[in-house]
């Protein structure tokens, strides 16, 4: 789309001198905020974590290595399951019948609803005995349900399934924008070829979403790697601080145990993961023009 | 001979057919699980909100006498977690909207300096504001506690603004500087011609084309600040300064608490998000189509 209306100016035309102002005062607000706000705290952050003698310290903590892990599990499957089951569910979503339109709407309700109400509805439907959850459990099923904070598994798999629940539709919504720009004929020319269901999902529509497929795995990596709200709010680290993630724990280490500088350190422990995944997503986003 | 051939034409029909509705039902049951999927609680907020303190956890599925008596306690403030509900929510409405036009304003100036006019090392800035698109901003949490200690900005609502717009401005720019590619460049030369300077190229046609990305950026901001529970609770912690994410919380610092109050507050603290979400959602999906996948 406009690719011929995308060209370069003539290399001549150079701006001049109140050309240049305007440049000067309309950068002044972004550059301001970005110094204030960013460049400042990074610099602080990483000043503050900057002793080896904390990270001696973070793995003597008992509690350090097993954050690590459960940040990992949490990230991992939390991020895998959403892109495989959004890029699914973005196929079944192509169907424009009027019903599955209404679907559609209804769908994207937990990404509308803002996350501590979504989070605390459930932590209360899976609390306890008596938390919904278990009373459906109990008059559907007849089964009596599991006490789902008392368990390390079901706990962080409580937090992971929030957490699927709360970002699927959005990125339901990225791949179905994606798959509806795919020009029909390919289809056609793939159906003459014979290929359907999975194989025309395997080797048609799948190779040209990889690029998006991919981005959007690497960002909502780096989102969960950072996400703070699900597991304080889902499990609050239960059973016994045992499923916390690093985001959770660096801010119990500066704030409730008071130690910002042993916080911050635990927070930047994951940076060496972080960084790499970091250049691609910004290689490719650079390289491709794909809209999120 | 022929006989067979036509049997098997009707088999094949049949066949056909089978598998037609077999498919159908699979999408309907399919579209039942994602039903209760997507409300189930959200069903049980409602429940929770409705019922009496005591029948919370009575394991029924239905609230047995359903009030509305959290609500109107909420309403009235009649609580002493929800004594200032109103100016409360009145300051998250002041972040969420704060927050989504300094957002506009900053990106998009930033992106049309960027994009439209000719800047020689202008993909340095757009790396610079894709740089911090993949810091998780909670990892920046507690240097940014001190920093607005150091600025005179703690318990501040200005502080809160300041940290969100910040981590929603990049996306902006991002978004911006993707969508403005479509908008021809020769609109600007024309204007640039007839001796507009650059702010009424920006203001008068820059804007009103960027319309659709605009209030998808927008809606954007707004859901990140309404979804903000870190920020909030470091930053804001006096009744007077804090907004209703922080307030909801309050409900978790004792095992006794409320739960329908807190339930009722939480879905009244739900209410704009998702009316705004569904009132701009043909932009939204403009927005997001655009670009779509281009290779």
């Amino acid at each position: 789309m406009g690719r011929a209306l995308v060209r370069e100016w003539p290399p001549a035309w150079r701006p001049r001198g109140s050309e240049r102002a305007w440049i000067a005062a309309f950068l002044i607000p972004y550059v301001a905020v970005f110094v204030a706000f960013m460049a400042y705290p990074v610099a602080f952050g990483l000043w503050m974590g900057r002793s080896p003698a904390l990270y001696a310290e973070l793995v003597r903590d008992p509690k350090f290595l097993p954050t690590v892990l459960n940040t990992l599990i949490y990230t991992g499957v939390g991020v895998n399951v959403t892109m495989f089951g959004a890029i699914l569910l973005s196929g079944y979503f192509m169907d424009r019948s009027r019903w599955i339109k209404a679907l559609l709407v209804l769908f994207m309700l937990p990404w509308a609803l803002p996350a501590i109400p979504a989070f605390l509805a459930w932590h209360w439907m899976l609390v306890g005995h008596w938390g919904f959850m278990n009373s459906l459990l109990d008059k559907v099923f007849g089964i009596e349900g599991p006490i789902w904070f008392n368990d390390y598994w079901l706990a962080l798999g409580s937090n992971i399934v929030a957490t699927i629940w709360k970002w699927m539709p959005f990125w339901t919504l990225i791949f179905l924008a994606g798959r509806m720009a795919i020009p029909q004929d390919i289809y056609d020319a793939a159906d003459v070829d014979g290929a359907v269901g999975v194989s025309r999902f395997a080797y048609v529509t799948f190779p040209l979403l990889g690029n998006l497929y991919l981005i959007c795995t690497l960002l909502s990596t780096l989102w969960l790697v950072g996400d703070f709200t699900t597991v304080f709010f889902v499990s609050g680290g239960a059973p016994a601080r045992t499923t916390e993630v690093l985001a959770t724990y660096g801010t119990h280490l500066a704030f409730d145990s008071g130690d910002p500088p042993l916080g911050s350190a635990a927070m930047l422990s994951i940076l060496p993961l972080l960084i790499p995944l970091a250049i691609l997503l910004i290689r490719r986003l650079r390289s491709r023009e794909v809209q999120l | 001979m022929s006989a067979t051939t036509s049997n098997r034409r009707i088999h094949s029909k049949l066949f056909y057919r089978l598998q037609h509705y077999s498919v159908e039902l699979a999408c309907l049951a399919l579209g039942g699980v994602l039903v209760i999927w997507s409300l189930l609680p959200i069903y049980n907020m409602w429940m929770i909100a409705l019922n009496r303190h005591d029948d919370i956890f009575d394991g029924s599925l239905w609230p047995e006498q359903p009030t509305l008596q959290a609500f109107r306690v909420v309403i009235t403030e009649d609580f002493w977690y929800l004594a200032r509900f109103w100016h409360q929510f009145g300051n998250s409405f002041y972040v969420g909207v704060a927050v989504s036009f300094l957002t506009l304003f900053i990106g998009s100036l930033a992106s049309f300096t960027v994009g439209r006019m000719h800047l020689k090392n202008g993909w340095m800035l757009t790396n610079a504001a894709l740089m911090t698109y993949v810091i998780p901003a909670s990892f920046l949490a507690i240097p940014m506690y001190r920093i607005m200690q150091i600025y005179g900005l703690a318990n501040h609502l200005v502080s809160v603004v300041a940290a969100l717009t910040t981590f929603a401005t990049p996306y902006a720019i991002f978004i911006f500087s993707q969508y403005g590619k479509s908008i021809p460049m020769e609109l600007d030369e024309s204007a640039r011609i007839d001796g507009a300077n650059p702010w009424q190229i920006y203001f008068r046609i820059y804007l009103p084309l960027m319309a659709p990305a605009l209030v998808a950026v927008g809606t954007y901001a707004l859901l990140l600040a309404w979804n903000e529970y870190l920020y909030n609770f470091l930053l804001l912690s006096t009744p007077e300064s804090m907004t209703v994410a922080v307030a909801l919380a309050q409900f978790l610092n004792s095992d006794e608490s409320p739960w329908n109050y807190m339930m009722a507050t939480a879905i009244i603290y739900a209410i704009p998000p998702i009316a705004i979400y569904y009132g701009s959602r043909r932009y939204m999906a403009a927005g997001l189509t655009m670009g779509g996948v281009k290779g």
